[in-house]
């Protein structure tokens, strides 16, 4: 009759169980599947429950809320103003309703964040970047453009090519209403095939410049060219999400 | 008067020694820092709370680097006899153990120092710190990366992070309610009414060792 391993004592022989062991090796094995199915869990997940429920479900569909200054700024939709200038033939100041009396574009994509977060399925209602760059006119020499956004905090850019990709929109209506303070609204930027980063908020003004400036956060590190894929280049520029 | 901790006096007995009591306040305190800056990381679309979101963000990263460390101080080192003792409690299960977990309480057990549920909450507790630390690495450091994994690390952190507040407002309810268990976890005592009650096969065991 041998003791159990355990420094207990005991009046009879007990057969022990490393429970604790287990339950952690196989709870950690439980993580390991999640972070390599998860992606797939949660696509299932947003296309089962829908948007509204995901939202409330863990890991479901929910914005991260970022702001590089800590605060919105808040810009009535009558004071709301688009300035474009730089290297165009017709230097133009949009209002909302100058935006809204464009063709409109509207369709469901993705927003990926680069650190992870997906929010699949977002409407998205807006004018294509397109139709501006072509109100406006690029002169020769134009190679890329910048964005800013209101408070002046944050910066963006495209490449000329980029920005007439017939995705990447200037959005006033998202998840089926105005855009809000703080998804970026009244205004801002989606870039679908790219990270969240790239869709800045509060988009105030567009300059179409000669030379690539990177923005805020590529300065902070991202790549220039947030492709979802994680190419390079726009040679590729099909996402491999979704 | 001096009161030394001996293991136990005529009418006490000691459940928690200073090494433990520190580990689990230093643990309390690193869970509760980071589920508190958690609320407006996570929830900052419903309450539209970003004004401080960049200082959240950094006391939850800081918190969670350092959430191994009571656990791992009071492990090792000359001091930790208790905690380890407890720690080969918490894991080895009797037969009668997991039939009483598994039936919820309601088959016969002379209860060890820790019932199955207690033992059950510190193994919850043990397996999230190695799987929140695992899957934030992988949000904070996302770059090293690919982004399906990023997707999969947000999902298991978002998931267990549930998990986490239920099972510790569970915890600290059973605290609130169960006073002596409570206070042994400031003073470190337990009266022997309490333990021959809720842990009695632990009391024995303890009054054989001070014979």
């Amino acid at each position: 009759m041998a003791l159990p391993t355990s420094e207990v004592k005991s009046t009879e022989p007990v057969k022990r169980t490393a429970i604790g062991r287990r339950t952690i090796l196989g709870l950690s094995a439980l993580g390991a599947l999640g972070v390599a199915f998860g992606s797939s869990v949660q696509s299932f997940l947003g296309s089962a429950f829908g948007s509204g429920l995901g939202g409330l479900l863990p890991g479901g569909d929910r914005f991260r809320i970022y702001s590089i200054t800590g605060t919105f700024p808040k810009v009535k939709d009558s004071d709301y103003r688009l300035k474009v200038s730089g290297l165009v033939e017709r230097p133009k100041t949009f209002t909302l309703a100058d935006l809204k009396a464009m063709p409109v574009t509207s369709f469901k994509k993705p927003f990926q964040c680069v650190t992870g977060w997906r929010v699949p399925n977002v409407e998205w209602e807006g004018v294509l970047l397109s139709d501006i760059l072509a109100t406006v006119g690029v002169k020769q020499g134009a190679v890329a453009l910048t964005f800013e956004s209101y408070d002046r905090a944050d910066t963006e850019s495209l490449t000329i090519d980029q920005a007439h990709l017939p995705d990447v929109i200037v959005a006033y209506q998202m998840l089926g209403a105005p855009v809000t303070t703080e998804h970026g609204g009244p205004v801002r930027l989606y870039v679908a095939q790219m990270f969240g980063y790239k869709s800045l908020k509060w988009l105030s003004a567009i300059r179409v410049v000669n030379t690539v400036q990177p923005g805020f956060w590529e300065r902070n590190g991202y790549p220039v060219n947030g492709w979802l894929d994680g190419s390079t280049g726009p040679t590729n520029p099909t996402p491999s999400l979704d | 008067m001096t009161l030394t901790e001996t293991r136990a006096s005529a009418t006490r007995v000691l459940r928690f020694d200073r090494v433990q009591r520190g580990a689990h306040w230093a643990n309390a305190t690193l869970f509760g820092l980071l589920m508190f800056t958690a609320i407006p990381l996570y929830f900052g679309t419903f309450f539209g709370i970003v004004m401080q979101r960049h200082l959240m963000a950094q006391i939850h990263l800081w918190s969670g680097l350092a959430l191994p460390i009571p656990v791992i101080v009071s492990l090792l080192g000359p001091w930790g006899r208790q905690m380890r003792r407890d720690v080969r409690r918490i894991n080895y299960w009797t037969r009668r153990e997991v039939e009483w977990m598994r039936t919820l309480g309601k088959s016969p057990l002379e209860t060890d120092k820790f019932n199955p549920g207690q033992k059950l909450n510190a193994i919850f507790i043990a397996a999230v710190i190695i799987l929140m630390l695992a899957t934030g690495a992988v949000l904070q450091w996302f770059r090293l990366f690919p982004v399906p994994w990023r997707v999969g690390a947000t999902f298991v952190h978002d998931v267990f992070a549930y998990a986490i507040f239920a099972v510790v407002i569970g915890h600290v309810i059973v605290a609130l309610t169960h006073p002596e268990s409570l206070r042994s976890m400031f003073s470190g005592w337990v009266s022997e009414k309490w333990a021959a009650t809720h842990a009695p096969s632990w009391l024995k065991e303890e009054t054989l060792t001070k014979e």
